[in-house]
């Protein structure tokens, strides 16, 4: 029992997560400021702020609009991703308990940040907020058909089998999902909505911040934000590394397999920052077709391909 | 120096509010953030929504008008909040310091913890009050 509330809070979950996740966001902006030949801030500037939202700034809470539904969305928020973080680093970095990782458990548990990001917009009462909560509920209509899809392809592909362990072993004993034809075009329509899921441009008119000034987050402050942005790092790490168990095989923790993992990791992120650096942001009607009409045939030419052996 | 008086100082978000200003420090103050001076390096950034920011930067001479959303402004944002007077017309006026409108330079309304001097302020010397205001946190 003790070993158990040691992995969720800290090796693989809560504390490890984070940590992780706030060096890739620290990465994600070093990496942005030199694709715009600035300098940028220091890698560890997500716990900067962090700390000063958490420790420093004091929490305003909205005059109109309910209180405890605003002050309760970032903790389940938090809540929610913790709990899918150990659930796919579990497998990932094969820590066997008698729970089987099941991937339509961590689908579900995906989608619970970006449902409260929505709830807590609607109860802070302000209208820019409410702009964006419906401009994230939109998207979240419109990547997680092509998600589910996605899914429902990795779980034929390895042979009908829904547990995460049972991936990774397929994939090892076989080839990685990545290496066929199928595989590439899953791999894209899944880093898309890994993109739409982060929030992160061409996917972020949710939380546009020229326009609609964060949007959904806008009322928040102090600790509140504090816990929204923890729990944004946290997803930061957690949906590549699904990425990487999905695709790449998963890791192996041993020897000279360790750099083979950071190396997995680090071109995951890379791929990420640069479509974030490299695109305008969509209008959420382009973004909703984009994943309808384009991600979804994607996939199911995909799905037609891998039926075929390819 | 305790460390949340490192964490403040290290991660400082501006919130730019522009009064009646010549739009001169305006762009000067967006200068800062670009390549070439790029204030990201300290850990500011502009950000959107008074409730996340740290500093307030008020440009612009302050006319009667101004003065309540001034107020506003600076109520909504969620405390401490550091207050950066930019430019003549921050500071003192300028030279709209005798027209009839004008409410009195930023000090008079709300606590103002640095001056940035200069018509408009070169991005070096905005840089330099920056780094003023950080030494009195
Ligand atoms: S200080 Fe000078 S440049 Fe700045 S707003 Fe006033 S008149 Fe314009």
């Amino acid at each position: 029992m003790g070993a158990h509330i040691l992995y969720f809070l800290v090796y693989p979950g809560f504390l490890f997560t984070a940590i992780v996740g706030g060096l890739i966001a620290g990465v994600d902006r070093k990496l942005t400021a030199a694709v715009q030949f600035r300098k940028g801030p220091p890698v560890l500037q997500p716990f900067y702020d962090f700390f000063k939202l958490l420790l420093v700034k004091e929490t305003i809470l909205p005059a109109s609009g309910s209180k405890i539904t605003f002050l309760l969305a970032p903790v389940f928020a938090l809540s929610g991703i913790s709990i899918a973080a150990v659930l796919v680093m579990m497998p990932l970095l094969g820590i066997n308990t008698g729970f089987e990782g099941d991937i339509i458990v961590i689908f579900y548990l995906l989608t619970i940040p970006s449902l409260t990001y929505i709830i807590g917009a609607m109860a802070s009462g302000n209208p820019l907020a409410s702009v964006g909560a419906s401009r994230e509920m939109k998207l979240i209509i419109g990547y997680e058909l092509t998600f589910l899809l996605v899914i429902a392809a990795i779980i034929y592909k390895s042979g009908a089998e829904t547990s995460l362990y049972q991936i990774i072993q397929t994939q090892q004993a076989g080839s990685v999902h990545i290496g066929s034809i199928s595989g590439v075009l899953l791999f894209i329509a899944g880093m898309f909505c890994t993109q739409a899921k982060l929030g992160l441009v061409p996917f972020d008119m949710g939380e546009a911040e020229t326009e609609i000034a964060e949007g959904a987050f806008i009322e928040y402050s102090g600790s509140a934000f504090a816990l929204i942005k923890l729990s944004k790092y946290m997803l930061f790490f957690t949906l590549p590394a699904l990425i990487i168990l999905l695709f790449m095989g998963g890791v192996q923790l041993t020897g000279i397999h360790v750099l083979w993992a950071i190396l997995k990791l680090v071109a995951v992120v890379l791929l990420i920052t640069l479509i974030r650096n490299t695109n305008p942001r969509l209008k959420i009607n382009q973004a909703m077709r984009f994943f309808f009409v384009w991600m979804n045939a994607l996939v199911v030419i995909a799905i037609v391909l891998s039926y075929f052996g390819y | 120096m305790g460390f949340k008086d490192f964490c403040f100082k290290k991660s400082l978000w501006l919130f730019h509010y522009g009064g009646a200003s010549c739009n001169n420090c305006d762009i000067e103050i967006l200068d800062c953030l670009t390549p070439r001076y790029d204030v990201e390096r300290f850990g500011m950034k502009l950000v959107g929504s008074p409730r996340h920011a740290d500093v307030l930067l008020v440009n612009g001479s302050i006319n009667k008008r101004d003065k309540d959303r001034l107020l506003e402004v600076y109520d909504q944002m969620a405390k401490p909040v550091k207050v950066v007077a930019v430019g003549a017309c921050g500071c003192t006026g300028g030279i709209f310091a005798e027209g009839i409108p004008f409410a009195g330079p930023v000090d008079k309304i709300i606590p103002v913890d640095a001056y940035i001097p200069g018509c408009p302020p070169k991005p070096e010397a905005i840089i330099a009050g920056i780094v003023k205001l950080i030494e009195t946190i």
